[in-house]
């Protein structure tokens, strides 16, 4: 195969991976992008294979099998509620995969086309060496080593905050931020450190600094993502999607290959565009989000207050008989929900609510949940079907024709504070606006306040009604109820 | 001159120009490969600098535009979407495993290909396991009954 052909292949490929994304505009064509993904993807592979003269055949298939069996595996396996970590775990593995292209792009320049001859020339070399000796006087090209080692730097640090990212969300590690004095200072440093050390390789093309470059980036990676608290994993997450085809984008500037130019800016673009609409979700900054540390100790101070303001509370068949007199209900599920595994009981109820001719909505909140659109996918694992899931922008303006609000795992995202108090941290984020309903119904474990730190007044509302408990048992017990 | 040293003379010559037709076979082939690389073109890195560039700059704008574009019920899907599409580091990771390799490189090259794989399969999977649960009103009923 000729330059030509593989480079349309590979426009052929960057079209469908367009596609792909292009998809996912409705629910209907996303099957399609899908399929037009695995197709762009499938073209790619072929193309380089059949493109490099004397590629290792056993051992680029067996890599794939054992790569991709894994994958298929974990990916079928795969519990809907750890849909977060496992997104994390993956960005982990292309920002690896990314420094170990890197690496081997250092190692054997004459394959990437990314080092120069020195004065040596092929007729000297020739005759030198009559039975072929691998030519080693090869410099790199200065402006490939910047792009390499910038590939490489990126790369580590989604690795590793990748991983960092993954153990919060899968308990390893306590959602907690992690802060102490100096991190942002010590994060300066190890910043300047990683462009000084470029610096260095670019001059000096030993294999060392590689290798160093790609431990200080890995653990500048994982101090930038240990101050992050739980909930602001939304952002996270997608900021490392979005560093995972930055990196990409390296490598493919290291290679001169469109394709990978092309997709790391499709897929850093789709990060970027994730982290920002989570950060407006939350009225944050990135640079915020980023410096972190929000909700380190804001939960001791708030707590303390609540005891002397009544709350009324209620049983799972208060709950029960106040929707089953509903015409509208509208659910607003939280990660609570995710948490406790709800979403199949709270479809069960949403049925029989139906069946007593209750209107059934559900209110997803931007930053509900761990990762982008979280809450939507489990409501659609539990057979919601999605025509009846809103967004924040849509279902406001209903909440004042509801009867109830039935709100399942979520708090902060429901506070008034949020439009009223000018001094909370979560002031001017948008909120969904339960308030409005005629009964406020809260699924919660405790009193506790929820990440933010922040107290929610709708809690001692006349019209309020808590129901204290795990978030799948109460729905259980309202199911009982209603039947 | 006997005919016998004549023949050991013929002899050597001819294993003395096949191993220098097997060198130059290979060395050609090497040159190839550079040239592959260096782009026929016959740019020069600062050219192509610029026309990468272009490529990538123009593939931003289009990934901006079609990514608003995708409704938000669907952003974990597009998550784990684009984080199997940019495994497509893959075809870097393919130039590596070249027979002739050295070892170090060959190595690195089997481990990325083995990663980028887990995410290639496990990314599209898993968008299709969430895709196909996304379902309307009628289409859930009809699976009912």
């Amino acid at each position: 195969m000729n330059l030509t052909q593989s480079g349309l292949l590979y426009l052929l490929a960057a079209v469908l991976f367009i596609f792909t994304l292009r998809g996912l505009s409705s629910p209907t064509s996303s099957k399609w992008g899908n399929f037009f993904g695995i197709l762009g993807m499938v073209v790619a592979i072929v193309t380089t294979i059949l493109m490099i003269p004397e590629i290792d055949y056993v051992l680029t298939i067996s890599a794939i099998i054992i790569g991709g069996t894994i994958g298929t595996v974990i990916a079928l396996r795969l519990q809907m509620t750890a849909l977060p970590q496992l997104v994390a775990a993956f960005h982990s593995l292309v920002g690896l995969a990314a420094v170990f292209v890197a690496m081997a792009a250092f190692y054997a320049p004459e394959y990437y086309g990314i080092a120069t001859m020195a004065n040596t020339g092929f007729i000297e070399v020739f005759t030198e060496h009559p039975y072929y000796e691998p030519v080693k006087n090869l410099v790199f090209k200065t402006g490939s080593l910047i792009e390499l080692s910038i590939g490489l730097a990126i790369g580590a640090i989604t690795y590793s905050g990748s991983l960092v990212a993954f153990a919060k969300l899968q308990g390893i590690v306590g959602g907690k931020p992690l802060v102490f004095r100096g991190q942002h200072m010590l994060n300066a440093v190890l910043f300047l450190t990683i462009i000084a050390l470029i610096v260095l390789l670019v001059q000096q093309q030993s294999s060392w600094l590689l290798w160093l470059l790609a431990f200080v980036a890995v653990v500048f990676g994982f101090l930038l993502i240990m101050p992050i608290g739980g909930a602001d994993m939304p952002v996270i997450v997608s900021m490392l999607n979005s560093y995972s085809g930055w990196a990409a984008c390296g490598i493919g500037f290291t290679l001169n290959n469109y394709l990978l130019i092309i997709t790391g800016a499709l897929v850093g673009a789709s990060g970027a565009i994730l982290s920002y609409i989570m950060c407006k979700g939350m009225n944050r900054s990135i640079i915020k989000v980023v410096l972190g540390g929000f909700g380190a100790s804001a939960s001791g101070a708030t707590s303390s207050s609540t005891p002397d303001k009544p709350i009324k509370t209620g049983s799972a068949e208060d709950a029960a008989f106040i929707m089953k007199n509903a015409r509208l209900a509208i659910i607003v599920p939280g990660y609570g929900m995710a948490v406790a595994q709800a979403q199949h009981v709270l479809r069960e109820m949403a049925d029989l609510l139906k069946k007593e001719g209750v209107r059934v909505a559900y209110a997803i909140h931007p930053v509900a949940g761990r990762m982008p659109g979280h809450m939507n996918v489990l409501l659609a694992e539990a057979n919601v079907p999605y025509d009846e899931v809103f967004e924040l922008e849509d279902i406001n303006p209903e909440f004042a024709t509801a009867d109830v609000a039935f709100v399942i795992g979520a708090n902060d995202v429901t506070n008034p504070s949020a439009k009223t108090d000018r001094s909370s941290p979560i002031y001017g984020m948008p909120v969904l606006e339960v308030e409005k309903a005629k009964t406020v119904l809260f699924i919660k474990r405790s009193m506790a306040s929820g990440y933010a730190g922040v107290e929610n007044p709708l809690f001692f509302r006349d019209n309020t009604l808590m129901l204290f408990g795990d978030a799948k048992k109460v729905c259980e017990e309202i199911v009982k109820s209603l039947a | 001159m006997t005919p016998t040293e004549l023949i050991e003379q013929i002899k050597k010559l001819a294993e003395h120009s096949d191993s220098l037709s097997n060198g130059l076979v290979k060395i050609a082939g090497q040159a190839q490969q550079i040239i592959w690389h260096q782009g026929a073109s016959g740019l020069d890195h600062g050219q192509q600098l610029v026309v990468a560039l272009t490529v990538f700059v123009l593939a931003c704008f289009v990934g901006y535009y079609v990514v608003w574009r995708v409704t938000p019920a669907l952003h974990s899907p597009l998550m784990a979407v684009t984080n199997a599409v940019s495994s497509v580091i893959i075809v870097g990771a393919l130039l590596a495993v070249s027979q002739s390799a050295p070892l170090i490189t060959q190595i690195a090259g089997f481990t990325a290909i083995l990663l980028a794989s887990v995410n290639i399969f496990g990314g599209f999977v898993i968008t299709a396991r969430m895709l196909s649960k996304f379902r309307t009103k009628n289409q859930v009923k009809g699976k009912k009954s």
